[in-house]
């Protein structure tokens, strides 16, 4: 059987064919060859690691300072938010805690970076799912998101913008300022969004009933963020773990019930509302003084494991780090929500249509960099 | 469960497995042989109920391998760490846990592919992230890659 080809045939009458690497609906490079029985899906299976760049061995070579950087390239919407799980991983090895002001800082950078990767997501699915329009809607607001990190950060994507002990530097003068206009912008908008897609016939034909994941196979195959909490389970690290000082924030974990795309989709776009009220609260109450706190010039982590959980804009990422008390970790574990995300697809695809497929990873909202690391 | 209750239950199971509290979760050391049969029970038993593994992985400390599994409770709320030695330090070989946690499958491979750990009774063991035909496993302490240049 050749990888890539003209669709062969098995002896059942099945029919293979070839998703990928190359194509727009896999966001990213990966291969999923499919076994077809006329348009129904009978097999799916995901070939990786064509962007694996092997963080985690690099990050064994690599200083504590130095391999938070590396993190930024595995999920590179949720590059702040990758950065922030490192840096509080290294922080509970070396016992400390980042300043108000830093964990202040952080919280708003998160939800601004889970703003922007939820409209990129939205988006993205109305593109692939046929409509070309939200994909300009969408880029409009996370086009001013991204100048606010630019300008604070120096970056637009890899923001790099968490150290160990706080931030990198301070805010930019205009950040609150920018980040009201933004809000504004987006409430104001945020109607156009339900109006294009959400309520749209043909969009919730494609979404609604299709894709299903039950709440106990969502567990067990390890399913987390909202692709999990679209089928009822609750797994907001934010709520269950908190972190940065999540607890001191009032927000929603939102909860769908009909574990089908139509659901997913639903959650995300709720999500975004619980962002935006997550950073108007903390918008003016950034408290006063270091944005730092002071670490040595070489970080040495006490011999044992630490093990640190975020929840990223796709769900809940895992830092884990074994120390043997040198400079650089002894192992280096990421637990990636896009790779268990990944390995309920072939469960939620078998039985649906070729066409499904393409809904149905649009919802799990896969980035593939992370799945390879 | 608070660590203190959960370490007496683990233990009224199976009264051979140590512990390790330094870190943050409960850590407990279980001997291959009553392995899978552990697995089970942790996942089963209603008073423990470990439904969502989140976390597996491979240690290579040289002279060994160390499977760690990370497990939480969805209706208690409480975490475990389990872990399982394995001697043979050219060919290790565990049992497969993705009948008990889907999640595994994939993880499985992946540790397979990285490490080299073999998983009786796996349902689909292939490599995962790199080719079929590459040599060697990277994560591995004594892997050396030829084209490497040092710095």
């Amino acid at each position: 059987m050749s990888l890539l080809g003209d669709p062969e045939l098995t002896e059942d009458g099945e029919f293979v064919i070839n998703i990928g690497p190359q194509h727009p609906s896999t966001h990213g490079v990966m291969h999923l060859k499919v076994w077809l029985d006329g348009e129904t899906i009978k097999k799916v299976q995901p070939h990786l690691g064509y962007i694996h760049r092997s963080i985690e061995k690099m990050s064994e070579r690599l200083s504590y300072r130095n391999f938070i950087f590396a993190t930024s390239r595995m999920d590179y919407l949720s590059a702040h938010i990758n950065n922030q799980a490192c840096a509080l991983t290294v922080e509970k090895g070396l016992q400390i805690e980042a300043p108000d002001r830093a964990k202040v800082i952080r919280i708003l950078m998160a939800e601004l970076t889970r703003l922007s990767s939820h409209q990129l997501w939205w988006g993205c699915t109305g593109l692939d799912l046929g409509a070309v329009s939200p994909f300009f809607f969408a880029f409009r607001e996370r086009d001013a998101i991204i100048e606010i990190m630019e300008e604070t950060c120096g970056a637009r994507l890899t923001q790099n913008y968490c150290v160990p002990g706080g931030v990198m530097y301070d805010l930019h003068p205009n950040f609150q300022n920018r980040t009201k206009n933004v809000l504004k912008q987006l409430k104001d908008k945020f109607h156009e969004y339900d109006e294009l897609l959400t309520g749209n016939v043909i969009f919730e034909g494609r979404t609604k009933g299709v894709g299903y994941l039950s709440a106990e196979d969502a567990i067990s195959y390890g399913v987390s963020g909202p692709t999990a909490r679209g089928s009822g389970v609750s797994c907001d690290v934010r709520k269950w773990a908190p972190y940065d000082g999540y607890e001191k924030v009032q927000f929603e974990e939102i909860l769908g019930t009909g574990g089908d795309c139509y659901s997913r989709y639903m959650v995300r776009m709720a999500e975004m509302k619980q962002s935006i009220s997550i950073v108007e609260q903390l918008i003016d109450n950034i408290p006063e003084g270091d944005f730092q706190a002071k670490t040595k010039q070489v970080i040495k982590l006490p011999k044992g494991e630490f093990y640190q959980r975020v929840e990223t804009a796709r769900g809940e990422l895992g830092v884990y780090i074994v120390s043997d008390g040198a400079a650089s970790p002894y192992r280096i574990k990421y637990r990636s929500p896009n790779f268990s995300n990944l390995s309920a697809l072939e469960h939620m695809a078998i039985g649906a249509k070729i066409g499904d497929l393409v809904a149905i990873m649009a919802t799990i909202d896969l980035v593939i960099p992370d799945v390879d690391r | 469960m608070t660590q203190e209750e959960l370490k007496l239950s683990v233990s009224a199971l199976f009264p051979a497995v140590t512990y390790d509290e330094t870190g943050e979760f409960l850590t407990a050391m279980i001997a291959p042989a009553d392995f899978r049969k552990a697995m089970k029970t942790l996942r089963n038993n209603p008073d423990l109920s470990f439904d969502y593994l989140f976390c597996l992985t491979c240690i290579d400390w040289k002279t060994h391998f160390m499977m760690v599994y990370h497990m939480l409770s969805k209706v208690h709320r409480h975490t475990l760490v389990v872990k399982v030695k394995l001697d043979n330090v050219t060919a290790p070989v565990t049992d497969t846990v993705s009948d008990i946690w889907k999640t595994a499958i994939m993880l499985e491979r992946e540790v397979y592919d990285l490490f080299g750990v073999k998983f009786n009774h796996h349902p689909d063991l292939r490599r995962l992230l790199l080719d079929e035909n590459w040599e060697g496993y990277p994560l591995r302490k004594n892997y050396v890659d030829e084209n490497m240049i040092e710095i």
